[in-house]
């Protein structure tokens, strides 16, 4: 059984509860432990990094020695946000000067190194798609999904070193090996107006639009997710921009993890599908019922 | 000994950074040095008149020479000496100028340097024994690889100069990638049409030998005396009695396979004549989807042809012939697109490149000349031109220009605008790159004439919407992002060495570059000659050319050869590797290590093995001289006593040792 150092981000704690919960569930069905960072904090993404750096890096810098402490080398996260901050700090870490000044700001200077990955990472390389197909015991055999990544999973490339940053399929490969029937979306790396979602309405709405006409314009039944920012925009906002654009998208957002919950047989009630604005009863009603096995 | 020693001013080049009148003060102490002088164009007329006339004057017996490079001016100089009357390897030359004035500021330095460099110079003269060169045959027939625009030119030339020509084609048709072509900038005159007599007349000429769908399998020997072997690869088809009728193509039930003539746009028969132009005109099988190759049954072909010219069982079959010199036209692949994800990896069957594009233009083409998608076989209304994909890339390791595309662009803009009056293009361009004659003129007669719309920046990526693709793209000019919704996007590929082509220069000891491309001999004196004499470019093999370009440099290549061929003899050059056979063991080390094949060992009159140099192979590369445990060979002009005596000049041992000897 494979063992990971989980870092959940704040969002996990608030408004993507349900990403959260869901992705714990799918980690223990599919025989990957989760093992919490103790006293986790920020990792300084959104906020911090804007102002500075090396703030910023402390923050993460923080978390990277928890988890280093655990004697893990490879700290899980469901969030690309702080995925990429995580990583950066990492990266950046490796520079001698840098790390001094940054180790000057922390009560323990962190010394050990570990590897950020997002879950999708490890359940791909680690889990692997075969062994995920192998446990699915329902799949979602009827449903048209279109998985989306979001701008940051996978760039810049060569800081994220996973995937294809422009045609990224770990995604794909995970709801396809869940029986849904995957659509190929040419948008799957396109900004959804995240940082804009206080300041520009109008930007979010035109660029979540976007992607909801691609996805309209597929026939897919509902859209796939990795990130609590996308999510958000594409199903909390959905609403606002039918408003805006004078639309009438009304496609499910679900995250890739309640999707693979259901598949692999998880009780309804970790995956939290109950949070999402918009209404999945009618995408999950095209899955259709196993055929008997004889 | 008298030696002389000359130090060269060039200009501002040497003297600029080294006190040349030191050097040359310092130098008259050497030992052996007669006299010492600084010069101010050590090469100039008036610079080599200075050597004849001191050479003469003082009955000198040696020249150093402290000035540019070897490769530039040691045969100039070793001319002069000889006209001076003394043999021209009593000339040493010493590097002061890419070995110290450019590379250093530090005069009093350099000035050190440049005494040390000459220094080590006149300890090597003091050394060194007159070498007289060999005379040996030329062969007068000349091997030409490649049977593109260049190529053939190449081979028309030679021929009509008089010379036989052996032309090796790796395609089942010469023609290369301008027969692909539909029109040709900036003249819009047919392809075809101005290559396709070419073509006939190598056809048709009593000097060319013609070998297509064949390759080079190795190279041996010299300049005048090569040996090449030819593998003829197997046809399946007697192409003695082949009349090229065609019949066997509209039977062959297999043709599924992609057509690589039309650029996998169409399928094509398993035996096929790639095009109606083709020379020869032949029919060949492709072993690979051929029904009766792959499963044993079917031999359609053979029952329907009228001249029984099938033959399932035929073999490669390897042609050795001698030549004297060897051109290389191999040309140019195009850049694999798919390296590019943000432009669909091949997932969007409207996204073609360029060359298929000209396919869908050529009216031999799978569509007739009748532009249509090849997604639906719409006739498209829009259609996108993205320049640089492949060129001017460094993230896709291609930072170079490949010359032609801003101008085949324009060009496919202008014939699309014929072929449908109401269409309308876009060519995103990063800038436009028309140097040639008239080729500016071109470019803005498919702006202002054609309505092509320029917009410069490169476009970020493309995607479906429907039955049309999303261009989202930059223009920098206005500052703003822009979506084209396009029915065809046409990606404007740059060029890269043609495949297999490294493989190719290491039989032909030819040095590609770092991307694979031909190295000339000197940028802009040799620019159709190699490192390898009697080895000669022509075309894009060396870099990417448009068709003027390769055309000229076919014939400045045979002119090249013609004029090598037009000797009935060459000299051998006499640096080569000799053996001491007292002191040879017969090991054999050194005809492993040769990389020439130049030792063989042979039998002394007792029945001893001993190692023997084949003078006119060797390259004089040394390597069998540091291989040699038992220091039996050494090599002329580079003895170990000579290299030594300049290791010795550099740094001098404490106690002195005379190796004088």
């Amino acid at each position: 059984m494979s063992k990971v150092a989980y870092y959940p981000g704040c969002s996990g704690q608030g408004t993507s509860l349900e990403y959260d919960r869901s992705t714990r569930a799918v980690c223990a069905a599919v025989g990957l432990e989760l093992v919490d960072v103790p006293d986790w904090s920020c990792c300084g993404s959104s906020p911090a990094h804007t102002v500075n750096h090396v703030l910023s890096a402390a923050l993460s810098a923080r978390n990277l020695d928890l988890a280093h402490s655990l004697g893990l080398d490879v700290v899980a996260t469901p969030c690309p946000s702080c995925l990429t901050n995580l990583r950066n700090a990492a990266l950046e870490m490796e520079d001698e000067a840098f790390r001094d000044t940054v180790n000057a700001l922390l009560d323990r200077p962190c010394a050990g190194r570990v590897d950020p990955q997002s879950v999708l990472q490890v359940l791909v390389e680690q889990v692997g798609v075969d062994e995920v197909a192998r446990r699915v015991t329902r799949p979602l055999t009827g449903l048209r999904v279109a998985c989306y990544y979001g701008c940051i999973m996978n760039r810049p490339p060569e800081r994220m070193r996973f995937d294809d940053h422009e045609n990224p399929m770990a995604m794909d490969r995970l709801m396809e090996a869940a029986g849904a029937e995957v659509a190929p979306f040419p948008l799957k790396v396109e900004c959804c107006g995240a940082s804009f979602g206080v300041p520009r309405g109008d930007i979010v709405a035109r660029l979540s639009g976007k992607l909801l006409d691609a996805a309209r314009g597929l026939g897919v039944d509902a859209v796939v997710t990795a990130c609590p920012l996308c999510q958000m925009n594409l199903d909390l906002r959905q609403s606002q921009i039918n408003a805006a654009l004078r639309e009438h998208f009304r496609i499910p957002v679900f995250y890739y993890t309640q999707l693979l919950g259901l598949a692999l047989d998880v009780p309804r009630s970790e995956l939290g599908l109950d949070r999402l604005c918009v209404d999945p009863r009618l995408a999950l009603g095209k899955i259709k019922a196993p055929a008997p096995v004889r | 000994m008298r030696i002389g020693v000359f130090i060269c001013h060039c200009g501002s080049n040497i003297a600029g950074t080294v006190d040349v009148a030191a050097v040359a003060r310092a130098a008259a102490k050497f030992p052996d040095v007669a006299y010492a002088t600084d010069t101010m164009y050590a090469c100039s007329e008036p610079g080599q008149e200075g050597i004849v006339q001191a050479v003469q004057e003082l009955q000198l017996d040696g020249v150093v020479v402290a000035s540019c490079t070897p490769r530039m001016h040691e045969p100039t100089f070793r001319r002069t000496v000889e006209r001076a009357g003394i043999n021209r390897y009593f000339f040493e030359m010493a590097n002061i100028r890419e070995h110290v004035s450019w590379i250093g500021k530090n005069t009093e330095r350099n000035t050190a340097k440049a005494i040390e460099l000459v220094r080590m110079a006149v300890e090597k003269l003091r050394r060194n024994r007159p070498l007289i060169p060999k005379r040996f045959d030329v062969v007068k027939r000349v091997l030409i690889i490649g049977g593109g625009v260049a190529g053939i030119q190449a081979a028309l030339d030679c021929a009509d100069g008089g010379q036989e020509v052996v032309l090796v084609e790796r395609e089942q048709s010469i023609g290369g990638k301008m027969a692909k072509l539909d029109k040709t900038f900036p003249t819009i005159d047919c392809s075809s049409c101005v290559l396709g007599p070419k073509m006939v007349d190598v056809g048709q000429h009593p000097k060319i030998t013609l070998h297509t769908l064949a390759e080079i399998e190795s190279v041996s020997g010299y300049v005048g005396n090569f040996q090449v072997t030819i593998r003829k690869k197997a046809r399946f088809v007697d192409w003695s009695k082949c009349t090229g009728c065609g019949l066997c193509m509209e039977k062959c039930p297999s043709r599924k396979a992609p057509d690589p003539f039309n650029e996998g746009l169409c399928t094509a028969p398993s035996i096929n004549i790639p095009f109606p132009q083709a020379i020869p005109k032949k029919a060949a099988i492709n072993p690979d989807t051929c029904i009766m190759k792959q499963k044993g049954k079917c031999g359609l072909c053979a029952k329907i042809c009228p001249v029984k010219c099938i033959d399932f069982d035929q073999q490669d079959e390897l042609v050795t012939v001698d030549v004297g010199a060897i051109v290389v036209a191999t040309g140019y692949d195009l850049f694999d697109w798919h390296k590019y994800p943000q432009y669909g990896q091949g997932r969007y069957p409207d996204v073609i490149t360029s060359l298929q594009y000209e396919r869908l233009l050529s009216a031999s083409g799978p569509t007739g000349g009748h532009i249509k998608r090849p997604s639906d076989g719409k006739e498209p209304k829009t259609v996108v031109f993205i320049q640089c994909v492949g060129s001017r890339d460094r993230s896709v390791d291609r930072p170079y220009c490949s010359g032609f595309c801003c101008m085949y662009t324009a060009k496919q803009a202008i014939l699309t605008k014929d072929h449908i009056p109401d269409s309308q293009s876009y060519v995103f361009y990063m800038d436009i790159r028309s140097p040639g004659k008239g080729y500016d003129e071109f470019t803005r007669r498919a702006m202002e004439e054609y309505g092509a719309q320029y917009v410069r920046g490169r476009v970020s990526m493309i995607y479906p919407k429907g039955d049309q693709l999303v261009v989202r793209g930059a223009d920098t000019l206005a500052g703003t992002q822009v979506e084209v919704a396009a029915d065809l996007v046409v990606l404007a590929v740059g060029a890269e060495a043609a495949r297999g082509a490294v493989a190719l220069g290491e039989k032909l000891r030819v040095v590609p570059d770092q991307y694979g491309f031909f190295v000339e001999s000197h940028p802009k004196l040799k620019p159709v000659e190699t490192n390898t004499a009697g080895v000669f470019l022509a075309g894009a093999c060396q870099g990417p050319k448009d068709i003027p370009a390769s055309v000229g440099q076919g014939s400045a290549a045979a002119a090249k050869v013609l004029a090598l061929l037009s000797k009935d003899q060459l000299e051998s050059d006499p640096q080569v590797s000799r053996v001491t056979p007292a002191r040879c063991v017969g090991c054999g080390k050194c005809v492993q290590t040769c990389p020439f094949g130049a030792i063989k060992l042979v039998e002394d009159r007792f029945g001893n093995p001993k190692a023997e140099v084949v003078e006119t192979v060797c390259q004089g590369c040394g390597i069998c001289t540091v291989t040699c445990p038992q220091g039996a060979i050494q090599l002329e002009h580079f003895t170990d006593n000579q290299i030594l005596a300049e290791v010795n000049a550099l740094c001098p041992p404490r106690i002195r040792v005379n190796y004088a000897s």
